[in-house]
């Protein structure tokens, strides 16, 4: 009994040596460690994979390069848990010691992650992650969003919902969580400001199977269904809401991810027509996108999705970042101010600036799936550009008010 | 229970204590997180292997005292900002309570039946954690919890000090333990395992000790919980899903059930398998999995127990049930 | 009125769904005592191996018939070779059945890849019946056909044949069973092949209704269990009634009770539990 416990923990005290960290002088000038955290195993794992080749595949192109140090990329699978997000964090940095981090699926890893990521005074960006307060009102030092925020597209949908659709009342129906509630708020906000009514809100729990009790409660009266789905969901419930008779009645609307490049592949005819806000879609049609979405395919065998546009950009973020402080990522002060002054003039999915609050000021594309060569494809029928996540709010007055929630808005008109 | 050789006995337990004591400020920090979570989730264990070891009862809703214990903390050091004593309390008196309910309901159930009402319950759980917005703050989970403050020379922002504090939580734990299935109590919960009519006969109240067994159980996970929060600054309802009861069953099974320390092992192994082996390949998933079915098959008693019957001749198992 | 036949119709249809996944869980369940925590695997691996057959021929009866088979095959061999030295011991039955669920959900996972799919339905399925304002998806009148079908399938095998008569005599008493000369492992074999090869034959029929997608294994493993825990364990008639009550209850808890969807679902579980431990229809 003695022999096989001592062994055990000699093993035990072996593989603590051997993750134990490299001495100091190892980290003078060597390469760029990129740490980056993504969801590789469990029912997310396509998504990690879009979002790693999205970042793998803009440091290819730049012979995995960045400000003339070699760069390192440590994928760290945090298995859609945000307790194993923190693990993973702590791994990375204690143990790895990257000079930077970036990834992250779904909000609650956001917010598990930040106040640890400004605890390290490690700059982590978050290309994906989405959570309207992490840059409004709990905003975090060391966390640079490069991607959105959930209610930044549905501002601008909201105003054309209204006037250039000319809906005057709508359903939604939505996930019951806080990023469908964040995204229909914003919607909301506008569109009854430009004179729309909300007169139905339904909500429907994640990993919802069978969307049928809500579908037959949608109010016969309304012009049009916005409906907020995402991964699994956006597959099943075209099919759902065509089957139920409502599709040939009632236009169907929706939040970027109810329709996005992930779903579209899999989905069937039922998807077309469908509208839908996004800050990109893979038929933007400018030169440069177009090469993007060329290059992905060759590379990966699928069009790129948004998780892997916004990571490609968040490669391209810290290279314009290093490239600024001449290589001296190890400054961190310096680098976290320098990632903060990015401007990317010419991304995939147009040009991105941080505002003083520290989320993009981007495009948003309005986006029509139609069928083009036996393919779906999200064509963009209008661009709002320079959109922040205020919107045409000032940002104090804006950020007075709660964030989007369940109920709030509150709906006036149901 | 009494071995051969207690001296010889205790010497391993109090070989690997010193290590757990003295280690520590050598190994790299990444190696402390690992090392502080194993004797979190040891606490777990442990409070698990009362019921599965001690009672025979192999729960699947363990996850749901930790949850409470989770958000206890959660809750009010985020909202309250109740101290250390105070959360702690409320955590584990809520996960007594918790515990108190479920038993009533599960208890009338044995086996697979038992199995199957536990999941259940553990489900309802994690439900309540997910849909109860306004006071779990639903599938964002609640952040930004701070470290207790106490009256200690250390602060325990500090990753060293917190693994001491988890360390001496764990060791708590333990003794508390130890004197439960080392009392009258703790004899009279394994003869209710070997056989509930003889203990009848005898005139034991059987549903009332396995009732105060599964309620005891609750809370000492409710305090586990309570460390777990602290130690990872947040709570989210991913704390509580099937998987972590699973997964607190394997680390028993492993260990050794019925032994408490051997429970305590297998949870610092599950806890250094997972970590260091995703490091290596993403087919973690692979190799956890064969973890399960391969202590089934070549370790039934876990590894306390294949040690133990290797030293002490073939004695029968504690831990088994009749087959 | 309108409102109450279609949430109806829905409720049954999806308790449809449930009952063929539920059915072989309880026969698993009654029969053998396992507690068999790969069945939501047999679903999911069901659903991508009649994904690939409707890739390469495009013919769905024989995605469900290859599918099946294939899944019972695996279903048996795992048996054989692990679970049936286990009887009795729950605790080892569900150590090593998640162990294969975790295994088999990495293998999907490395084989299929991670993208969501839908099983494309035959044309003849699609649409939906149309009587004024009221539409009935033609193939959730389809999933209830097949439940209705499979239901009295089991039905008869089990009550009006000799080998129904087998297995119910070796869930009786199986040393009993044993003794007059039932080969009870052939049987308990038969059974958990039975199992397999009706949950992957759900797999695939929700396969073109929920779609097909990392993660599907362990996401109807609850709904499979809560039907066989309120049915009751073991009972074919109380899977059949516990599918159709959870069904209704969830279809009019989310229509009715939005904000406790979840609760709909367990505290009817929780009440029936504590009036019944064994189910509506178990046998203690």
């Amino acid at each position: 009994m003695t022999r096989k416990l001592t062994l055990g923990l000699v093993v035990a005290l072996g593989l603590a040596v051997a993750v134990a960290p490299p001495p100091a002088w190892a980290q003078q000038k060597g390469p760029i460690k990129i740490g980056f955290i993504a969801p590789m195993t469990g029912g997310a794992a396509q998504v990690g994979k879009d979002m790693v080749n999205g970042l793998m595949m803009y440091l290819a192109e730049h012979g995995n390069q960045i400000a003339g140090r070699k760069v390192e990329v440590i994928v760290e699978d945090n298995q859609g848990s945000p307790a194993v997000a923190l693990t993973k964090l702590r791994k990375l940095v204690e143990s790895d010691k990257v000079q930077v981090l970036a990834g992250g699926l779904f909000a609650h890893v956001g917010y598990a992650l930040a106040p640890k990521v400004d605890e390290y005074k490690v700059p982590m960006l978050y290309p994906v992650m989405a959570a309207d307060d992490l840059t409004q009102r709990k905003p975090t030092k060391w966390v640079v969003r490069t991607g959105w925020t959930s209610s930044q597209p549905s501002h601008p949908f909201g105003e054309y919902a209204a006037k250039t659709l000319g809906y005057k009342k709508v359903v939604t129906i939505g996930m019951d969580y806080a990023f469908g509630y964040e995204v229909i708020g914003g919607f909301q906000k506008t569109f009854e400001e430009h004179g729309g009514q909300i007169i139905q809100k339904l909500w429907a729990p994640i990993g919802t199977t069978d969307f049928a009790p809500y579908l037959s409660q949608i109010r016969k009266d309304a012009d049009a269904v916005f409906a907020l789905m995402v991964a699994v969901s956006s597959l099943r419930f075209p099919k759902q809401y065509e089957n139920a008779g409502l599709k040939a009645r009632l236009p169907l609307i929706g939040g970027g991810t109810t329709f996005d490049e992930f779903v579209l592949p899999s989905l069937g005819d039922e998807a077309i027509g469908g509208m839908s806000p996004l800050i990109y879609s893979a038929a933007i049609d400018t030169p440069i996108n177009k090469k993007f979405v060329k290059d992905y395919r060759a590379k990966f065998g699928k069009v790129p999705s948004y998780y892997s546009e916004t990571c490609y950009t968040a490669g391209r973020w810290i290279d314009e970042a290093a490239k600024a402080i001449n290589g001296d990522l190890e400054n961190r002060e310096k680098f976290l101010a320098a990632l903060r002054k990015v401007e990317i003039p010419d991304a995939p999915r147009g040009p991105i600036k941080l505002d003083a609050y520290g989320n993009p000021v981007q495009n948003i594309y309005i986006r029509k799936v139609e069928k083009k060569d036996g393919e779906l494809w999200n064509t963009v029928l209008k661009v709002y550009p320079n959109v922040t996540q205020f919107w045409n709010y000032k940002p104090d007055a804006f950020m007075k008010d709660p964030v989007y929630s369940r109920d709030y808005p509150p709906c006036k008109y149901c | 229970m009494s071995g051969p050789a207690p001296a010889r006995r205790l010497l391993v337990p109090l070989g690997v204590l010193v290590l757990l004591l003295a280690a520590p400020p050598f190994v790299s920090s990444y190696v402390l997180t690992l090392l502080t979570q194993s004797v979190i989730y040891a606490i777990v264990a442990m409070s698990l292997d009362l019921l599965l070891g001690y009672l025979g009862l192999a729960s699947l809703g363990h996850a749901a005292y930790m949850g409470v214990g989770a958000y206890s903390v959660g809750i009010l050091a985020t909202r309250h900002g109740a101290g250390f004593g105070t959360i702690l309390a409320v955590g584990v008196v809520l996960a007594l309570a918790l515990a108190a309910v479920f038993g009533l309901l599960a208890l009338r159930a044995t086996g697979v039946y038992f199995l199957m009402i536990t999941l259940a319950l553990g489900m309802v759980g994690w439900g309540l954690a997910y849909r109860w917005n306004s006071l779990t703050g639903g599938d964002n989970g609640i952040s930004g919890v701070p470290r207790p403050a106490l009256p200690l020379p250390w602060s325990l922002g500090e990753a060293l000090p917190f693994y001491y504090f988890a360390l001496a939580g764990f060791l708590l734990s333990l003794g508390g333990l130890w004197v439960i299935v080392h009392s009258p109590f703790g004899k009279s919960l394994v003869g209710i395992r070997e056989s509930e009519t003889r203990m009848r006969t005898l005139g034991y109240h059987v549903w009332l000790h396995k009732y105060v067994g599964f309620v005891i159980a609750g809370g000492v996970a409710g305090a586990g919980g309570v460390l777990w929060a602290y130690y990872n600054g947040f709570v989210s309802p991913a704390d509580l899903e099937l998987g972590t009861s699973v997964e607190v069953l394997l680390m028993v099974a492993l260990g050794g059930r019925g032994t408490l320390l051997g429970p305590a092992l297998g949870a610092g192994i599950i806890v250094l398998l997972k970590n260091l082996v995703s490091v290596y390949t993403h087919r973690w998933l692979l190799i956890l999995g064969a973890a399960y079915i391969g202590t089934i098959v070549y370790a039934p008693e876990g590894i306390v127990g294949a040690v133990r019957r290797l030293a002490e001749g073939p004695a029968p198992a504690p831990a088994r049930p009749e087959a | 009125m309108d409102f109450w036949i279609s949430q109806v119709f829905n409720g049954v249809s999806y308790g449809a769904l449930l009952f063929l996944l539920a059915g072989g869980l309880t026969l698993i369940f009654g029969m053998m005592h396992i507690v068999n925590m790969t069945h939501g695997s047999y679903f999911l691996l069901g659903g991508y191996v009649g994904l690939t057959v409707i890739w390469k021929t495009g013919s769905f009866p024989l995605a469900i018939l290859v599918a099946a088979v294939a899944i019972a095959v695996l279903g048996v061999v795992q048996w054989r070779l692990f679970l049936h030295r286990l009887a009795g011991e729950e605790l080892g039955q569900v150590l090593t059945t998640v162990g294969f669920a975790l295994i088999f959900q990495d293998l999907a996972l490395v084989i299929w890849g991670g993208e969501p799919y839908t099983i494309p339905a035959p044309a003849a399925l699609t649409g939906a019946f149309n009587t004024g304002a009221l539409y009935f998806p033609v193939y959730r009148v389809f999933m209830i056909g097949v439940a209705a079908v499979v239901a009295l399938i089991l039905w008869f095998v089990l009550e009006r044949t000799r080998v129904g008569a087998m297995m119910r005599a070796t869930v009786d008493d199986a040393e009993m069973a044993g003794g007059v000369g039932i080969d009870v492992r052939r049987i308990s074999m038969s059974v958990f092949a039975l199992g397999a090869l009706l949950a992957a034959g759900a797999g695939v029929v929700a396969g073109a209704f929920v779609g097909v997608y990392p993660g599907a294994d362990f996401e109807i493993l609850p709904y499979a269990f809560v039907v066989v825990i309120v049915g009751g364990m073991g009972s074919l008639r109380g899977a059949l009634i516990g599918s159709l009550l959870v069904g209704l209850l969830d279809n009019f808890g989310k229509a009715l009770f939005p904000e406790f969807s979840y609760f709909t679902l367990f505290a009817p579980m929780a009440v029936i539990l504590a009036v019944r431990p064994t189910g509506l229809f178990g046998r203690a």
